[in-house]
C-alpha cells in the first residue's frame, strides 16, 4: 500500500505536525511526502530525512506559495492514481484542502482520525469528542485528515529519501492571496507544546493575559484561550482551544478562569494532567481536572508565578 | 446577487449527547434539536448582504428528514425569502450533501453559496470545500470577515497561525467561522410571517443524486472518561504535586 502525505510548511520550515502524520501514514503503507510550495527546497530536504519516509515529491511553483486549495487540489488529484491513501494533518490547511481533493475524486473524506483499526477502518471523534465513531471506507482511495495529537511524532532524522521534482499544474485562476496577519510569539506552538496554559472569560480583559504569558515563560508553555476569551477580543483567534478551534493534548494543561463548556473540553480533555483554577466551585472544568484550585485567579496566578521562582 | 445558504438540523449545542447502548449512534429521540450554530452565522451573513443591497434573494436549503423543515422555518423567520428541503431519511454524508447542493445550484444559479464551516454533530468540516470543487468555483473557508469589491469577494480566513486574506473570483462558496457576525434572533412577527413563506420539497431521486453512504459506521462508543481528581487548598500544594506527584514540571 502506498500513502501520499501532504506536508504542512511555510515554504521555509516543515511544521512539526507533519511528523505525527507520518506515524499514522506509516501504519498504512509506504510513505511519500508531497512538498508543494514556492522556493521550498529546504522543506523538501527536511522531509527527506524524516524517519519512515521513502520518497519526497517537490512541486515548486509560485501558484503553490500560499497553499490555495483551488491550485493545490488538482496537483494531488493528478498524483492520486499512484496511491491508495492521501493524508494530511487536520490543520486549517488540511481541512481546507482535502475535502476539495476528495470531491474531485468522488470519494468520501475521513476527517480528524484518532486511530487506525485496519487499512480501511478508522476511529474519529464526533459530537465534540463526546462519541467516538469507528468507520469503514468502501472507497478505492482513502482521503484522510489526521488529528496530530492522537499520534506520536516520528524522529525528524533517520532516513535519506530521494527528492523528485515534479511539474506543477496550471493556475486555476479562481483565487489569490492578499496577505496575512500572523500571531508572532516566542512561545512554543500551541498544538505541539508540552505545557499549555489557557485563559477564559474569567481573565476579564486582554490586558490580564500577560500574567499567563509570564507563567508560560517560566514553564516553556504555550498560551491558549477559550472561545469566550477570543470572542471577547482578549486574544487572537489562533489561541482558541476547543471543538472548532485547536485540539491540544499536552503533558500539562492549566485552565485559568475557564468554566469548561463541552466545546472547550473537546479541545483539551486528552491532556495528560489537567489543572483548573476557577473561583466558581460549580464550574464543570473541575469534573475533568486532576487538580482543582477553587480560588480567584487574580490571587492564584501571581502566587503560582512566585511559587515557580522558588 | 442571489445567495443560497445551507442549514442543518443538529442536536442542540447545549445537550450532553449520550451514546446509544447498541453502539449504533447517539441518542436523538426526545433531544432538543436546533440549527447548526455555524449555519446561523451563514444565514445572518446572507441577511446582511440583503440589507446592504448586495443581495436580492436569500434561499435556505436543508437536507434531511421532514423535520428539517423546522430548521428552514428558523432561517425564514430570521429573514430568508424561501426554502428548499431535500427530504431523505438517509444520513447523507458530506459528499452526498455537496452533490445535492450542486444540483440545487444548477437549478437556482446563485452567485454565492454560504455554509457553516462544520456541523457540530459529525464535525466533518467538508461540505463547502466539496461543493466548491464540484462546481469548479473558488472557495473561502473559515471566513471571519467578508467584503465585496469590484465583483470579487475579499475574505479573511481564520487559520492556525492567525488570519489570512484571499481574493475570490465569483461565483464562490464560503464557509463561515464564529467571529464573522452575531446571528439575530427571530422576532415573533417574523416567526408568524415565516409560516407563509414557501418551502419547495424534493428528494435526492428528483435531483438524480445517489446519496448512498461511502462510510459504514461500525460502532459509536463513549470516549474513555477521566477519573475524578482532587481539590487542593493552596498554590503551594499544587506546585508541589505537579513536581512530585504528576512530575510534569
Amino acid at each position: 500500500m502506498s500513502v501520499l502525505l501532504f506536508a504542512e510548511h511555510d515554504n521555509t520550515e516543515l511544521k512539526s505536525a507533519t511528523l505525527n502524520v507520518v506515524t499514522a501514514a506509516a501504519t498504512l503503507g509506504e510513505v511519500t511526502i508531497l512538498v508543494a510550495g514556492s522556493g521550498c527546497s529546504a522543506v523538501a530536504e527536511a522531509a527527506s530525512k524524516i524517519t519512515s519516509v521513502t520518497k519526497v515529491l517537490l512541486a515548486d511553483a509560485e501558484i503553490y506559495a500560499h497553499g490555495l486549495a483551488e491550485n493545490v487540489a488538482p496537483l494531488l488529484v493528478g498524483l492520486s492514481k499512484d496511491f491508495d491513501y492521501l493524508v494530511a494533518p487536520a490543520s486549517t490547511t488540511g481541512k481546507n484542502l482535502m475535502p476539495r481533493v476528495a470531491a474531485l475524486l468522488d470519494v468520501a473524506q475521513i476527517s480528524d482520525i484518532t486511530a487506525i483499526e485496519s487499512g480501511d477502518t478508522f476511529v474519529r471523534p464526533i459530537y465534540a469528542g463526546n462519541a467516538m465513531a469507528t468507520v469503514q471506507s468502501s472507497d478505492p482511495i482513502k482521503v484522510i485528515t489526521v488529528r496530530t495529537t492522537a499520534f506520536e511524532a516520528v524522529a525528524p532524522e533517520g532516513a535519506s529519501a530521494v527528492i523528485e521534482e515534479i511539474s506543477g499544474t496550471a493556475d486555476a485562476g479562481k483565487s489569490s492571496f492578499l496577505g496575512e496577519d500572523l500571531t508572532v510569539s516566542e512561545r512554543p506552538e500551541l498544538t505541539s507544546a508540552k505545557i499549555v496554559i489557557s485563559g477564559g472569560r474569567g481573565m476579564q480583559s486582554g490586558e490580564n493575559f500577560p500574567m499567563l504569558e509570564q507563567i508560560a515563560e517560566k514553564l516553556g508553555a504555550a498560551v491558549g484561550a477559550s472561545r469566550a476569551a477570543v470572542d471577547a477580543g482578549f486574544v487572537p483567534n489562533d489561541y482558541q482551544v476547543g471543538q472548532t478551534g485547536k485540539v491540544v493534548a499536552p503533558e500539562l494543561y492549566i485552565a485559568v478562569g475557564i468554566s469548561g463548556a463541552i466545546q472547550h473540553l473537546a479541545g483539551m480533555k486528552d491532556s495528560k494532567v489537567i489543572v483548573a483554577i476557577n473561583k466558581d466551585e460549580e464550574a464543570p472544568i473541575f469534573q475533568i481536572a486532576d487538580y482543582g484550585l477553587c480560588m480567584d485567579l487574580f490571587d492564584a496566578v501571581p502566587q503560582l508565578s512566585a511559587e515557580l521562582d522558588k | 446577487m442571489k445567495v443560497l445558504v445551507a442549514v442543518k438540523r443538529v442536536v442542540d449545542y447545549n445537550v450532553n449527547v449520550r451514546v446509544k447502548s447498541d453502539q449504533t449512534g447517539v441518542e436523538t429521540t426526545n433531544v432538543k434539536m436546533s440549527m447548526n450554530p455555524f449555519d446561523e452565522i451563514a444565514v445572518e451573513e446572507g441577511l446582511r448582504l440583503k440589507e446592504s443591497g448586495a443581495a436580492d434573494e436569500l434561499i435556505a436549503v436543508s437536507i434531511g428528514s421532514g423535520q428539517s423543515q423546522e430548521t428552514i422555518r428558523t432561517a425564514l423567520a430570521m429573514g430568508a425569502d424561501r426554502g428548499i428541503l431535500v427530504e431523505t431519511d438517509v444520513a447523507v454524508e458530506p459528499l452526498g450533501v455537496a452533490k445535492l447542493l450542486k444540483a440545487i445550484v444548477g437549478k437556482e444559479s446563485p452567485d454565492l453559496v454560504i455554509l457553516g464551516k462544520q456541523a457540530i454533530d459529525d464535525d466533518s468540516n467538508q461540505t463547502g470545500q466539496m461543493l466548491s470543487a464540484m462546481l469548479d468555483w473558488s472557495q473561502g473557508t473559515f471566513v471571519s470577515k467578508l467584503v465585496f469589491e469590484d465583483g470579487k469577494a475579499r475574505a479573511t480566513r481564520e487559520v492556525d497561525c492567525g488570519l489570512e486574506t484571499v481574493l475570490l473570483e465569483m461565483p464562490t462558496v464560503l464557509t463561515v467561522d464564529l467571529r464573522l457576525n452575531e446571528p439575530r434572533y427571530a422576532s415573533l412577527p417574523n416567526i408568524m410571517k415565516a409560516k407563509k413563506k414557501p418551502i419547495d420539497t424534493m428528494t435526492p431521486d428528483d435531483l438524480s443524486v445517489d446519496v448512498t453512504p461511502r462510510l459504514n459506521i461500525l460502532k459509536v462508543v463513549q470516549p474513555p472518561t477521566r477519573s475524578t481528581g482532587v481539590m487542593l487548598d493552596s498554590v503551594t500544594d499544587l506546585v508541589h504535586r505537579l513536581k512530585n506527584e504528576a512530575k510534569v514540571i
